[in-house]
């Protein structure tokens, strides 16, 4: 049992700070960020005793307004249906946080301070198995709403995310290739050294050494090592979270709101929430995976513990270094999250049979280029070092 | 191992039983062939419940096998009442019932 | 009982629940196939408790999380609103063979011999993706590709068999 008290620390530290914290403020970002690329102020109204503050209250008034509004449920719907979707929709995208580490591991002692809820042997399988089961909130509301438009919206919907789910797990073979492995602590782990960029020529025997171009170096973050994978993983993600460019399922100008449609009061804030939540987690994988996680480029953890340790000791040290990558991998993340937004008011909506025949007949085709070429040069590089 | 293998194949065996009744007793065609999924899991299960106790994993193989053949099983059965209902309006297994014209 | 116990009996226990309630449903397609959704995610935490880490994995990414949802896409693109075959004793009919089907299986158990081999010790990464890896590809690499000429007849004949004819 005393296990347990670790595992719910860190599991409360993770929602409060992504859900509570993060996915408000998200809405904040929205405004604003959409506000600048659009030269214009943004929602900024919202004030308490006449104090605005750069609209950042107006998330508290989505959320007053939301919990405050009335629950319809439209004749004919499914009630029991109805009230399940949102749940079905919310639930898979926060237990998403329960393996994604925002911290290595650290060592106090006696004691071992892993910073991630649960180390999977298999985690990025189960990232993709929750994945799976939201498909489920969208399919059902649209059912459960009685509605012709919201029964198109989530017709569409499903077939996007499952065909886009395939695609999310090709793109990431690449990455398995290359970190030997499925656990995405052992991948933030493999991100934390470097490698000389001219490393090959040696070899492969070109040269006899490389002198002075040897100080040349990357971090061997997933990007550098499998950048194809990360655009195609990137754009398969966003599609799953039904994020503009591919919200034709919601889309606001052809079939009102999809499946959105019959949907007021808390369970729409469910919908809105679990999408911004995933737009958190869309953060959080993608660092985890291809942005070295919770490491410094450069500075790896030993190197901070050795650096710190003559001056503080090794406690301070080890702390220090925990928090240093908690703060790194939090950063990564708002990054990740501004990226988001970015492309979210920049791309136009592609019509339906686009967005299905990109992933049918482009990225998974790239995919499995993306499989062979990186089976074929790590072959390559084991044959040549042999 | 804590779970006695009794058990396990006790639980498979009723969900077997239950996906037959289903198969059997149902007149939706949709919902046959969920039953006969639920029978297709109840088998899973005992692979893996012997796998378990007997350490191969030639057990989770075949539950591979099984999905795979669920997969393709579950996409030509539904091919085939999407022609059905195109034909007759109906997934009432009762009015494909032929040869009792 | 130890942690993994409780985990298999509870959700064994919703396994058959939810079975159960796909069976017996008669008024509402999609319930039927939520319970059946319900009953596979049960059955893949059976899994996980069975060591079967992998299987577990797979059960969710593919049966609850696609072939279920093909069932839903079908149901909802025939608008099968509600299942109304049922005659007024229907249910006690399946109620009825449930009872029996179920007492079968007891009866059955009681006919297992309790001497099943025994149950013998297991390395610690049996069932990971590692090991059921190993196995696919030294010893079952024919039945692997034979199995994706399978899925590829299948999708072939699932394109045909609903294509429109064109008259």
């Amino acid at each position: 049992m005393e296990a347990l008290l670790p595992v719910l620390i860190k599991t409360l530290f993770i929602i409060i700070v992504a859900v509570a914290a993060f996915a408000p403020v998200i809405t904040w970002v929205e405004r604003k960020q959409s506000a600048v690329m659009q030269d214009r102020i943004g929602a900024n109204r919202a004030d308490i005793a006449g104090i605005t503050v750069l609209g950042l209250l107006h998330p508290l008034a989505d959320v007053i307004k939301l919990l405050t509004k009335e629950d319809v449920v439209p004749t004919g719907a499914n009630r029991a249906l109805h009230l399940m979707a949102p749940l079905i929709a919310a639930i898979p995208v926060i237990a998403s946080f329960g393996v994604i580490p925002y911290g290595g591991t650290y060592h106090f002692g006696d004691t071992t301070v892993n910073l991630v809820v649960a180390d999977l042997d298999w985690g990025i399988l189960y990232i993709f198995a929750i994945a799976s089961i939201a498909t489920y909130g969208t399919v059902i509301a649209g059912w459960a709403s009685n509605n012709n438009w919201s029964l198109l919206g989530s017709l569409r919907a499903s077939a996007q995310m499952i065909s886009y789910e395939v695609t999310m797990g090709l793109s990431l073979v690449g990455i398995f290739m290359c970190f030997q492995t499925l656990r995405l602590t052992d991948m933030g782990v493999a991100q934390d050294s470097t490698f000389r960029i001219f490393g090959f020529l040696e070899h492969l025997g070109l040269v006899d050494s490389i002198g002075f171009l040897g100080h040349l170096t990357l971090p061997t973050w997933g990007i550098i090592l499998q950048p194809l994978a990360f655009v195609l993983f990137l754009t398969c993600v966003m599609a799953e979270n039904k994020r503009p460019p591919f919200d034709l399922p919601e889309g606001e100008s052809e079939i009102i709101a999809g499946y959105f449609l019959e949907y007021s009061g808390m369970r729409f804030g469910l919908f809105y929430m679990s999408e911004f939540i995933e737009v958190v987690v869309i953060g959080a994988l993608v660092t985890a995976i291809f942005l070295g996680g919770w490491t410094i480029p450069w500075l790896s953890q030993a190197d901070i513990i050795g650096g710190v340790t003559p001056i503080f000791g090794v406690g301070v040290a080890t702390g220090l270094c925990m928090i240093l990558h908690v703060l790194t991998f939090f950063l990564k993340v708002i990054i990740m999250i501004w990226l988001q937004m970015q492309i979210r008011w920049t791309l136009p909506r592609p019509r339906y049979d686009q967005v299905m025949d990109l992933c049918w007949k482009v990225m998974l085709p790239l995919s499995l280029l993306n499989i062979l070429v990186t089976g074929a040069v790590i072959l390559w590089i084991q044959g040549a070092k042999a | 191992m804590e779970i006695p293998l009794e058990h396990v194949i006790g639980l498979s065996v009723m969900l077997f039983a239950i996906g037959m009744v289903g198969a059997l007793t149902r007149r939706n065609l949709i919902v046959i062939l969920m039953s006969i999924e639920l029978m297709l899991n109840a088998a899973n299960l005992a692979f893996v419940g012997f796998a378990r106790a007997w350490n191969s994993v030639d057990g989770h193989i075949f539950v591979l096998m099984v999905i795979m053949v669920a997969a393709a099983e579950v996409a030509v059965g539904l091919g085939i009442v999407i022609a059905l209902f195109r034909n007759r309006e109906s997934v009432n297994v009762e009015d494909v019932s032929l040869l009792r014209w | 009982m130890s942690a993994p116990a409780v985990f298999f009996y509870l959700f064994g226990a919703a396994a058959v629940i939810s079975a159960l309630a796909m069976v017996l449903n008669v008024r509402n397609t999609v319930a039927s196939a939520m319970s059946l959704v319900v009953t596979m995610i049960a059955l893949a935490v059976v899994y996980v408790v069975l060591d079967a880490h992998l299987v577990a994995a797979l059960q969710i990414m593919v049966y609850a999380g696609a072939i279920v949802v093909v069932f839903l896409f079908v149901v909802m693109l025939l608008n099968l609103r509600r299942d109304a075959f049922s005659r007024p004793r229907e249910r006690l009919t399946k109620l009825a063979g449930v009872v029996f089907a179920l007492g079968g299986a007891f009866a059955f158990l009681q006919l297992v011999p309790k001497s099943l081999p025994t149950v013998q010790a297991i390395p610690a990464d049996f069932g990971s993706y590692a090991a059921v890896g190993r196995a696919l590809y030294h010893d079952f690499v024919l039945p692997f590709e034979v199995s994706s000429l399978l899925l590829l007849a299948a999708i072939v004949g699932a394109v045909v068999l609903a294509k429109r004819r064109i008259s």
